[in-house]
């Protein structure tokens, strides 16, 4: 499985380290045409208004929705779940709106409100050490939604068919059981492409 | 749930890495920044030129300034405190700053000692010119490092020559035996164990960006090439001709940095860059870069 990190800006290194130790091959991904051969894309955690700003310069947005109508999937983590999303409150304009979700950036306040905690994800045994910085929460879904975990009864991470979003940061620790339940996400669509 | 680890504290410098994080000295500089795609901004009094213009004492910005730029950006704002002065950093973190930055910029308010940023919830980004500072501000806390370089210059040989100096010194550990690390941690004024990690693993363990005297895109580019992983743009953008244009064009180039053709088209027609200073004309206090170690 060939993997790309969308790396205009912000933790690439951190996601291709633990693609890699899920089992996957990863690659930074810059320009369009990179998208060509990959079997997934993550879109890492940074400053969303900044990688929202650079895909449009470099007219990332209609290729990744074109990716994403093939059936491959697709990871955002923090500010790619805002990137991911259809609606973002307070902002009359998204980024992709590939999911039917409503997001609230900097959910929690500012950085000192910041924090690490044991969290439930639906598909994996057990709880994952989750870090939340400066992160958004998912408010509301739609029905082909489905909610892989909460935190306080707030939405931190869904998944909708090929595409799958959270809050926090799972490329900050050196658990990767969500980016090997993503490396599964693309071989199965994979094989379903053949 | 914990808060202010150092997980999370470093983590927040890790997202804004590949990115810019311009000066501003007001709200409006602030929006601009963030347009152009910055991944957060300084909220200061003055730029760096101009506190060497007007000299005195500098000091932390007027709280007023820091909450105008906070109520109209969403990005992350930082904002410096005077190296050692453990009250204006925990105003700064009262206030509901993002980052502190621990700067030589500002008039040092002790010589010798600087803040325990171990016990701020918050996280600091400190200068640093060689290896042994940066590992001392990260024992003292720092979560992110920078060069320090020289600031207000306009003049980046001295961010070059800080980086330089560092990624050296991280080969050269790498390449020590552990017995020859006991002799080199004692030479560079670190703790031992921190020096072995940052030799096994070839890297500083906390994100490294470039600072002190980045004026152009090709400057910016220069640094990323160079192995910074992001970079701080101080007096370079609001002392431009097109602040809008040059904070767009350090942006574009920082993330394309191996891409010649692209930094050619940004640089066209930006105007006139600062003036700049050359750094052998600067000596005793007016090199910011000297007043701590």
């Amino acid at each position: 499985m060939k993997i790309g990190v969308l790396a205009l800006q912000g933790a690439v290194a951190e996601h291709i380290r633990g693609l890699e130790a899920a089992g996957a091959e990863a690659v930074a991904v810059k320009r369009v045409e990179e998208l060509d051969s990959l079997d997934g894309l993550v879109i890492p955690g940074g400053e969303s208004t900044t990688i929202g700003k650079l895909m449009r310069k470099y007219d990332f947005i209609d290729p990744i929705r074109k990716f994403s109508a093939e059936g491959k999937p697709l990871f955002g983590t923090c500010a790619g779940l805002i990137v991911l999303a259809d609606r973002i409150e307070g902002q009359d304009d998204a980024h992709l709106e590939l999911m039917d979700m409503t997001v609230q950036r900097n959910a929690f306040g500012r950085q000192r409100e910041s924090f690490e905690t044991d969290l439930d994800i639906k598909g994996i045994d057990e709880p994952i050490r989750a870090v939340f910085i400066r992160a958004p929460l998912i408010k509301e879904v739609g029905a082909g939604v489905d909610v892989l975990s909460t935190y306080k009864d707030e939405i931190v991470a869904a998944r909708q068919n090929n595409l799958l979003a959270c809050s926090f940061h799972p490329e900050l620790t050196d658990d990767y059981r969500l980016h090997a339940y993503f490396v599964d996400m693309a071989r199965e669509a994979a094989a379903s492409r053949v | 749930m914990e808060t202010g680890t150092s997980r999370v504290k470093r983590g927040m410098a890790e997202m804004q890495k590949g990115g810019v994080i311009m000066d501003v000295m007001n709200a409006e500089q602030a929006k601009i920044a963030e347009a152009a795609g910055a991944v957060a901004v300084m909220a200061l009094e003055r730029v760096p030129s101009d506190i060497r213009a007007a000299g005195g004492v500098a000091r932390m910005a007027d709280p007023t300034i820091v909450e105008e730029v906070t109520k109209v950006v969403s990005i992350p704002v930082m904002a410096k405190a005077r190296i050692g002065h453990y009250v204006e950093a925990k105003v700064l973190e009262s206030m509901g700053v993002d980052y502190i930055d621990e700067s030589e910029v500002l008039t040092p308010a002790d010589e010798v000692f600087h803040i325990n940023k171990n016990e701020f919830t918050i996280p600091f980004v400190c200068g640093a010119k060689d290896l042994g500072e940066a590992l001392r501000r990260i024992q003292e806390g720092a979560s992110m490092i920078r060069t320090k370089g020289e600031p207000g210059t306009g003049n980046v040989v001295e961010a070059v020559r800080h980086l330089r100096l560092i990624h050296g010194q991280i080969r050269r550990v790498s390449s020590l035996s552990k017995d020859e690390l006991f002799n080199e941690a004692k030479v560079l004024g670190v703790n031992y164990d921190l020096l072995v990690q940052v030799a096994e693993a070839g890297k500083l363990p906390v994100v490294n960006f470039a600072a002190g005297g980045v004026a152009t895109p090709a400057d910016a580019a220069l640094m990323m090439h160079l192995g910074a992983e992001g970079v701080f743009v101080g007096s370079g953008i609001f002392k431009s001709d097109n602040p809008e244009k040059f904070a767009r064009a350090i942006v574009e180039a920082t993330t394309h940095y191996t891409d010649y053709k692209l930094i050619t088209e940004v640089s066209k027609n930006l105007g006139t860059p600062m003036k700049g200073i050359d750094i052998k004309t600067l000596s005793g206090f007016d090199r910011m870069q000297d007043r701590s170690i």
